[in-house]
């Protein structure tokens, strides 16, 4: 599904990524973990093409896609979910999906009704402006905005920060439900505990280096690993 | 009213009407003006040029077709369509690449471009003015409260409300407008959900200039087409879109009614002080509302 080799993206003049390679396959959720400024959401930028690497490569379902803006990026089926929300403050709920809305080769695609039928708190503020929403709330309308672009892999950056524990639960039913509809999930976390619920496989980025990659059940027992690189 | 003895109230009611006519096209070319400032964060110094041509290209075609009855309503077809083409030509061949340059730079790039438009426009049309007449069946008055007012402008009044719903419909309910209000705040999350933004820079810019034309071939019949109407209008709109809001085109109908309307009474009050009174208004604004009546985007 996605390969991302060796990249190095700067900001400026600061070298923040350092040949970050990682991939996900099709139907699996990856994490990516990592302490506050460790590169995570620079890392998806990097793949959705918000921040371009200088360089390496990203492929994505074979395709080299490095280098693209991001709205190709979205149109080849990646769905983001920046870590800020950023919904579109001054337009309505339906008005947000509406602009984000791309049609699908299938016939079970992702519209408007299908986003209010999983996230049906949303369905009562359609009309409302996103920026008066709660919390919750924007998280879900900027992952059903993700959904109705129609992804093959979404990109969650920090999908459950600040949430109260109830929608945090909620949140990850629905993604581990959108996993099983075969959409594959790169997740960025600092929570391990969401993280080790959710995912498959794990990468630990700290400092712009990738530190650590395997199997969630072979990061759930090394503890020396986790203590190292995500205790605060 | 014994300071003013001509102020009767039909004619305070007349010459708000005037006013009224008057802002009806300093709404359409400053909401041309705002749309892009809002959506591209372009400060556009050379809509006024813009408009200028708009004038001046009506005159052309209107008398290029003066021996029928129509020649002004071609030209306003196709006087906005010919400044939408040049519109065009600037944001492709120059502004897309300009983009991430930051304001100061954006705002002398503009500027030399109204520079430009002066001479062109000096090589086209020569530097004396034109004038056109207004069109056949708007021509004569009408007696309002036993008062004559031009017919001419009460076309323009009837076109403000007009433009004004135009506008809304199509910020609120087409995907264009709905785009642009999203990428006005934050241009590259729209990116990201697949919206190719340089198109909608592109359909704001051109849209913008439309504007500016249909702004300058309706203000054609009602005054001298010259030089140096671009510079007069773009500091009357600037100040329009500051007193409203940069970049809300609520903002802009506002201001230019503001405008339009002290600038009727101004000449009513004191003949010769008349060009003062816009001047105050926005003085006030801007002392109790600094970043305008109405959300700014920026």
């Amino acid at each position: 599904m996605l390969d991302v080799r060796e990249i190095n993206t700067y900001y400026g003049l600061s070298h923040i990524l350092f040949d970050v390679s990682l991939s996900v396959h099709k139907g699996e959720i990856v994490c990516l973990l990592g302490r506050n400024g460790a590169g995570k959401s620079t890392t998806m930028k990097s793949i959705m093409g918000l921040t371009p690497p200088k360089q390496g490569e990203i492929t994505l379902k074979g395709d080299r896609v490095t280098g693209c803006p991001p709205y190709q990026m979205c149109r080849r089926g990646v769905g983001f979910v920046p870590d800020d929300r950023r919904v579109f403050a001054d337009l309505s709920v339906g008005e947000n999906l509406e602009i984000s809305a791309r049609p699908c080769q299938g016939s079970d695609g992702w519209d408007k009704e299908r986003v209010y039928g999983f996230f049906p708190a949303l369905s009562a503020l359609d009309r409302r402006r996103a920026g008066v929403l709660s919390g919750g709330e924007q998280q879900m309308l900027t992952i059903g905005r993700a959904l109705i672009t129609n992804p093959d892999l979404l990109l969650l950056d920090e999908p459950t920060e600040g949430l109260a524990p109830i929608i945090v639960e909620m949140l990850e039913e629905k993604i581990l439900e959108l996993k099983a509809s075969g959409l594959s999930v790169l997740l960025a976390e600092q929570n391990q505990n969401v993280a080790l619920r959710l995912s498959d496989r794990a990468y630990i980025i700290d400092n712009g280096h990738i530190r650590y990659q395997g199997s969630i059940e072979e990061l759930r027992q090394d503890e020396a690993v986790r203590q190292k690189y995500l205790l605060v | 009213m014994e300071l003013f003895p001509s102020l009767s109230f039909s004619v305070l009611c007349i010459q708000i009407l005037v006013g009224l006519s008057k802002a009806t096209i300093l709404f359409i070319v400053a909401s041309g003006l705002t749309l892009i400032l809002g959506v591209l964060r372009i400060p556009n110094l050379a809509h006024g040029s813009l408009y200028m041509i708009g004038a001046f290209t009506t005159y052309s075609i209107a008398t290029a077709f003066s021996q029928s009855n129509l020649g002004f309503w071609v030209a306003l077809l196709l006087a906005p369509l010919v400044v939408a083409l040049i519109g065009l030509i600037m944001e492709q061949g120059l502004f897309r690449f300009l983009y991430k340059r930051d304001h100061l730079m954006m705002l002398l790039f503009t500027f030399s471009f109204t520079l430009v438009f002066a001479d062109l426009v000096k090589l086209v049309w020569g530097s004396d003015y034109r004038s056109l007449a207004v069109p056949k069946i708007f021509q004569g008055s009408y007696l309002l409260l036993g008062m004559p007012f031009p017919r001419y402008n009460l076309f323009l009044l009837l076109l403000g409300p007009l433009f004004a719903a135009g506008l809304w419909y199509l910020t609120n309910r087409t995907l264009l407008g709905k785009i642009s209000r999203a990428a006005a705040v934050d241009r590259e999350m729209v990116g990201a959900v697949g919206v190719n933004v340089n198109l909608v820079y592109a359909a704001v810019f051109v849209l913008g200039c439309y504007l500016a034309g249909i702004g300058g071939a309706l203000v054609a019949p009602t005054q001298n087409i010259s030089q140096g109407m671009d510079h007069s209008i773009i500091i009357e709109i600037f100040l329009i879109v500051i007193i409203g809001g940069l970049g809300n085109v609520w903002g802009a109908l506002l201001g230019a009614v503001i405008f339009g309307l002290t600038d009727a009474i101004g000449i009513l009050v004191a003949p010769q002080f008349g060009i003062v009174f816009p001047y105050l208004a926005v003085i006030t604004v801007l002392t109790f509302r600094p970043k305008g009546l109405l959300k700014s985007i920026w």
